[in-house]
């Protein structure tokens, strides 16, 4: 699914967060957005999924204007992974079906909750533990999980690794090229790791101070 | 000195009870000088409050006693319905006053919330269960509702304070909620639960110590007005069986009322700075 943006602005109160953003997201690729801390990364990920309207502007998510999709479907095909795993209390089982549940799926759930752990290259002895009781790690993975369990069609990741130590973003970083080669999702990645978005990256956009500074393909990020 | 008056004071009679004379209650001071020279001793810096704070309740109860005496007398229903309307909207505005984050809409849902429940539960205590004659018999109704409506104040109170504390410390709980497809209802229930619970906990271990640890003033009231104690404790089985009712309606109320201001339409989390008063 192509995202794209149409003149877009943002205020919040006094502070104008982002200015006449003009660009796409290309379908099935990996796009990252790029920039210095307040340059309105996070912002752009948070209007995608409605979490925040802009003040100006369109943006289309294939070809039909985000506002006409009903909101809770909308947030169902367009899964956020937040930098925080933020997991609910319960077991990884009662985090995985969370959003399969909110949508009335009432079959078991355990055989996808495995499926979906193995996905993320989890053990599914996990299924059943409390949450808390996770690795950080292992709760990113779970974040994971828990929203491709909505089935999506994009996944916006806002800074997923940087609550891990390297081996762990090394290998998030794996399991997320891996995603869009088998699910075909459309992602878009926040990061601050030049050499990790240099990595994985299809597509490049550069904010700074809230405008598009520039876009295009990993080169954009060679030194 | 106390009399022992046997007698009639407005229109019902009274069993037997010492009646306290003006003096009497000059002599009461004594228990405010004690009080005063506690805090001087202790230099508690409190004496001046207290001082206050004296004059102000022998003025603010004489008052009310007058009022109420006059309302007693007439036996108007508009009287009672007023004071009743009057007693909410002060009940409100004090819940609406002890939160530390306060919205536009919030007076009227306190208001709404707070009237609603009451009127229910008294309602229920008046026609069901005294079946009192006329309905608006100001000697049941008023003291009846002062109860209820005091009780549902601060379990008002509490609710807000603490689901406005919770949606605050859960914002990232709650927004990844939310992005998984859950309404603002369903991201918010955990917290709406727990706010729930707290504002409801004091009424229910009030119940389970009443009697024990402290006597209420509904019993003990009717006990020194002459009423045998093992009469007096039925009224207070009621009331505290009221309380608890009127205290469930009120926070769940104002509760499902409040919540929906951190939210738009389209379950989208709003700061507390877009609601205008961060006090």
């Amino acid at each position: 699914m192509e995202i794209r943006l149409e003149g877009v602005s943002l205020s919040l109160g006094e502070k104008r967060v982002l200015e006449d953003l003009n660009f796409a997201f290309p379908a099935r690729k990996i796009s990252i957005l790029w920039g210095p801390s307040g340059a309105g990364k996070s912002t752009v990920l948070r209007l995608l999924n409605r979490l925040v309207d802009p003040s100006e502007g369109k943006i289309y998510l294939d070809k039909k204007e985000i506002g006409l999709w009903p909101v809770l479907k909308l947030r169902q095909q367009v899964g956020m992974i937040s930098q925080l795993p933020y997991l609910f209390a319960g077991t990884v089982l009662d985090n995985l079906s969370y959003g399969p549940k909110l949508r009335g799926v009432k079959a078991n759930f355990e055989s996808r909750g495995r499926e979906l752990l193995a996905m993320v290259g989890l053990e599914e002895e996990l299924l059943f533990r409390p949450s808390g009781q996770l690795s950080v790690g292992q709760q990113q993975r779970v974040n994971i999980a828990r929203t491709l369990a909505n089935d999506p069609q994009v996944l916006l990741l806002d800074e997923p690794t940087s609550a891990l130590d390297e081996r762990a973003s090394g290998q998030v970083l794996a399991l997320l090229g891996e995603l869009r080669h088998r699910l075909g999702l459309t992602m878009i990645m926040v990061t601050h790791s030049k050499e990790q978005a240099r990595e994985i990256a299809d597509h490049v956009v550069m904010l700074r101070e809230g405008r598009l500074e520039a876009q295009g393909g990993g080169e954009l990020l060679e030194p | 000195m106390g009399k022992f008056c046997p007698g009639r004071l407005g229109v019902w009679k009274v069993g037997t009870y010492i009646a306290l004379s003006l003096g009497d209650l000059a002599l009461a001071l004594l228990l405010i000088g004690i009080t005063i020279f506690l805090s001087y001793w202790q230099k508690l810096g409190l004496g001046r409050d207290l001082l206050v704070g004296t004059v102000r309740s022998f003025v603010q109860l004489m008052a009310v006693g007058y009022l109420l005496q006059g309302i007693f007398d007439l036996q108007k229903w508009y009287l009672v319905v007023l004071a009743l309307f009057v007693m909410i909207a002060v009940a409100a505005r004090t819940a609406y006053a002890r939160q530390s984050v306060r919205w536009g809409a919030l007076p009227g849902q306190m208001f709404v919330a707070i009237g609603a429940s009451s009127l229910l539960t008294l309602g229920l205590v008046v026609l069901l269960i005294l079946k009192v004659q006329p309905w608006y018999n100001p000697r049941y109704v008023i003291p009846l509702a002062g109860m209820i409506i005091g009780n549902s104040m601060t379990g008002a109170a509490l609710v807000v304070n603490r689901l406005t504390g919770e949606i605050e410390s859960h914002r990232g709980q709650i927004e990844v909620a939310l992005s998984l497809g859950a309404t603002s209802r369903q991201a918010v229930a955990p917290y709406l639960r727990e706010a729930l619970r707290s504002a409801m906990m004091p009424t229910v271990a009030g119940m389970m110590t009443v009697g024990i640890v402290q006597l209420p003033g509904m019993m003990t009231g009717q006990i020194i007005a002459g009423t045998r104690p093992a009469l007096a404790v039925r009224y207070q089985v009621m009331v505290t069986y009221m309380i608890a009712a009127a205290t469930a309606l009120t926070t769940i109320g104002v509760a499902l009322l409040a919540y929906s201001h951190f939210f738009t339409r389209d379950h989208q989390l709003v700061g507390v700075e877009d609601h205008g008063n961060q006090a």
